[in-house]
């Protein structure tokens, strides 16, 4: 069941370019083909020159989030009928802002990264573990940080945030969810570090309530319930 | 740019992490990816990771053990199956102490589930082994590993794509890499190189793997002199979904999931009436195949069966398989609470790789002879302690198993050994594959398009070397693949730039996937019996007189195969029976 999808792609390649440009691509696609499909139609058929990144193509690996008709998406999890390809819309693709543009569709994540990493994001428990078994955890305790556990780090909701755009210094949300997913883990007692990190000056209090991020989560994850816990954890000492 | 460091890691996944973590502070170590290490393709196993931890009902490491070989088809070596059995309690702990979210139980232990081929008491039934977080027990791994590598300060070189293997005067000395934002070769000269670099699903056009399974480690390797081992066995995953192959886990089954056909009969119990529906992969994407070859598919082409979870209840979907159920609803627009998941078998796992020791040394020969200095683990890696069908999980086991035995005996290498100087010349053959690619953007006599040679070699390998193969297909695709290759020869590529050239990227990775190919189809076609993923129609026992011996496939210079050897199955405790189940 082919259909003709027209996809409108902001380009920039920085060894020609100097600033970025749209160029339009007509090719056959199904109305069931995820729009990274359709990307890779164009690359591989059209124009090789056209980057982006991409891995999984099912939405676990975080690689290829860009803003699809204005709002942050993961290219492979969009499909053509989802945003009326199929129907003959054109389908408007330009790299996630806030991101300083590396080629194309791709951005530097390096800056994220750090941003990442700015917030231990990794168990501190001071205790020795158990010789030879598990830390126990209730049921209920390991649900309580269940869906911010779910972060692949694509950047999506950082990159529809409008302070995180106006703001260098500012963490940004996803940062802020994987600081979450430790600060409420029964195991960790790295909080009060955390919470430290991300009540100076450019932290957790630059949220302005938008829920941008909330809505590009491509794993559901309720990221702005995620911020107002832990400013609530912040004023009231967890 | 000239770097050096005690030990390069290539491929930060689950074995490269945790190979890097046994190195980091007591060697120099960089750990070099192609991607960034959280979208590595471990992050996408979902099901869970066995271990014989006894915290829902009895188990044993043996009893893991004995299923490990069975399911393997008794190719499996039983040193390494011994191995991997018993380190995967600690390793489970190990990593709970990382932080590892596993789901839990009651009293507050991880807990555990079925799985495939997984059993109590040597076969009796179903026993819980797998430890599980939701169905992202491979993302909750991959986060946790690489959190534990920004703890310790690991150096990541991200988005470097590996070109080399260097050796000199018989030790392996480093890798060279392409930056890919910069376009810039990059030459690690280091005492240690250890291999984490996956499979190559892309081989196949249904595939459950990422776009950046194209076995680079195992053709870089390949090239270099080593042999790839048993590459014939690739393994199908029962459920991918309908058309594009997404996996969705053996979990579904494990938790009481069911395969129906169209005629909504639960064919499994047919042929396998004590495991069922989980029998091993192997046999249950056959007997899928059956179905399908005998009318009894569904759909108007009748060639897909369906996966039903909807009797499981809202809550148990929503608490334990959260992510493949909305795979369902996202790509096929199915409800899976209230209808079967359309779902066919999908490319999924590579049984075969670099060959190595239980201690993750790379082998160069039928002897067991170690290439010092040289690593390999995980999916890239062939140990072997999958044989020739993985069991459900046992992939994560492997993982960080050998990952860490791995990076633990490059740390005495390091230690024990001096500096061993780079060959001379040791860029030019990276020089002469970077120049043959980007020639591509210039010659005006290549014509040949990278995306259709892709096209033709995964609708061919699907075709030929899929779940059922005999001599015709075999053949036919060694001739395929001889045209695929000239072809290659002759690629054409667009984009002249030297920053961030992804058309360059696929061009390499499309010359590793070709090369991985074709060890797998020579070894399957010189294989002249049924086992495990390795199904003939036209050999349709297994002759443990003549192939009881894994496969040993060396590369012609020019490519191609240059010769086969076989290697001894190492037998310790289980003596080869027929497997049913």
């Amino acid at each position: 069941m082919a259909t003709q999808v027209t996809l409108k792609i902001l380009r920039y390649d920085p060894e020609r370019d100097k600033k970025a440009h749209f160029e339009t691509y007509t090719v056959d696609a199904d109305p069931l083909d995820r729009i990274l499909d359709v990307l890779n139609t164009v690359k591989w058929y059209n124009d090789g020159s056209l980057t982006y990144r991409r891995s999984c193509a099912h939405g676990v690996c975080g690689s290829d989030a860009m803003r699809i008709n204005g709002r942050n998406r993961l290219a492979c999890k969009v499909l053509v009928r989802d945003v009326g390809g199929d129907t003959g819309k054109k389908i408007q693709i330009e790299p996630m802002l806030g991101f300083k543009i590396l080629k194309d569709l791709v951005v530097d994540m390096d800056p994220f990264f750090e941003k990442y990493k700015s917030i231990k994001p990794y168990l501190i428990n001071y205790e020795a573990a158990p010789a030879s078994s598990e830390r126990y955890q209730s049921q209920e305790d390991r649900e309580i940080y269940d869906e911010t556990t779910k972060c692949i780090l694509c950047g999506a909701c950082s990159g529809s945030c409008p302070p995180y755009w106006a703001g260098p210094d500012f963490v940004g949300p996803a940062a802020i969810v994987n600081a979450h997913r430790f600060i409420f883990d029964s195991r960790d007692q790295g909080g009060a570090e955390r919470l430290n990190i991300l009540g100076q000056g450019e932290g957790v209090f630059r949220c302005r309530t938008i829920y941008n991020c909330t809505d590009a989560c491509p794993r559901d994850i309720p990221v702005t319930k995620a911020i107002e816990q832990i400013r609530r954890a912040m004023l009231y000492n967890r | 740019m000239y770097h050096k460091f005690d030990a390069v890691v290539v491929g930060a996944g689950g074995s490269g992490l945790m190979a890097a973590l046994q190195l980091v502070g007591k060697a120099n170590v960089a750990c070099i990816t192609k991607l960034y290490p959280s979208r590595s393709h471990t992050g996408a196993a979902q099901g869970g990771i066995c271990a014989a931890l006894g915290n829902t009902e009895e188990d044993h490491w043996e009893w893991h053990m004995f299923d490990t070989v069975k399911g393997g088809d008794y190719l499996t070596d039983q040193d390494a199956a011994e191995v991997l059995a018993r380190d995967a309690i600690e390793r489970i702990i190990e990593m709970e102490h990382m932080g590892l979210p596993f789901n839990r139980t009651p009293e507050g232990k991880i807990d555990q589930r079925r799985f495939g081929g997984h059993t109590r008491n040597f076969g009796e039934g179903p026993v819980r082994r797998a430890c599980f977080a939701a169905d992202r027990t491979g993302h909750m791994i991959l986060q946790t590993l690489y959190q534990q590598g920004i703890k310790e300060n690991v150096t990541f070189f991200n988005e470097f794509h590996v070109l080399d293997l260097l050796i000199n005067n018989g030790r392996c000395v480093g890798v060279t890499a392409l930056e890919i934002k910069t376009g810039e070769l990059h030459t690690f000269h280091a005492k240690a190189v250890i291999f984490a670099t996956g499979g190559f699903g892309r081989a196949w056009r249904v595939t459950s793997n990422a776009h950046a399974c194209t076995g680079d480690g195992m053709a870089v390797a390949y090239r270099a002199g080593i042999p790839l081992m048993d590459m014939e066995m690739y393994q199908f995953h029962p459920t991918g979904l309908y058309r594009i192959g997404i996996l969705l886990s053996e979990a579904a089954r494990g938790e009481g999931g069911i395969l129906r056909n169209a005629n909504g009969e639960r064919f499994c119990e047919r042929y396998a009436p004590t495991l069922k529906d989980l029998a091993p992969r192997d046999m249950v994407s056959r007997f899928i195949y059956q179905e399908i070859k005998e009318g009894r598919g569904a759909g108007p082409n009748k060639d897909y069966v369906y996966l039903h979870v909807d009797h499981l209840g809202k809550d148990v979907i929503d608490a334990k398989l959260p992510d493949i159920t909305d795979f369902a609803r996202t790509y096929l627009h199915v409800e899976p609470y209230k209808e079967g998941v359309p779902i066919q078998p999908t490319a999924h796992f590579a049984m075969g790789g670099i060959p190595t020791n239980i201690n993750g040394e790379v082998i160069m020969d039928e002897k067991a002879t170690v290439l010092p200095g040289c690593y390999a683990a995980g999916e890239a890696a062939c140990v072997s302690v999958h044989g020739a069908n993985r069991l459900g999980t046992n992939s994560l086991v492997d993982l960080v198993v050998f990952g860490k035995r791995a990076g633990l005996k490059a740390v005495e290498y390091v230690h024990q050994n001096d500096w061993e100087s780079l060959p001379a010349n040791y860029e030019t053959r990276s020089k002469e594959l970077l120049g043959f690619v980007n020639a591509g953007s210039s010659d005006t006599k290549r014509t040949e398009i990278a995306g259709d040679i892709r096209k033709d070699l995964q609708n061919s390998m699907q075709d030929n070397v899929s779940i059922v193969r005999n001599e015709t297909t075999l053949t036919n695709q060694m001739t395929k693949l001889a045209e695929l290759r000239e072809r290659y020869g002759r690629i054409r590529l667009q984009d002249k730039g030297t920053k961030f050239n992804t058309e360059r990227m696929e061009a390499l990775e499309l010359g590793c996937l070709l090369d991985c190919a074709e060890a797998a189809t020579k070894g399957a076609l010189e294989r002249k019996e049924s086992r495990g993923a390795q199904y003939r129609d036209d050999y349709e026992k297994r002759d443990d007189v003549n192939f009881l011996a894994h496969t040993l496939a060396y590369r012609a210079d020019s490519g191609g195969v240059k010769e086969l050897r076989y290697k001894p199955v190492v037998i310790t405790r289980f003596e080869p029976k027929e497997r049913k189940y």
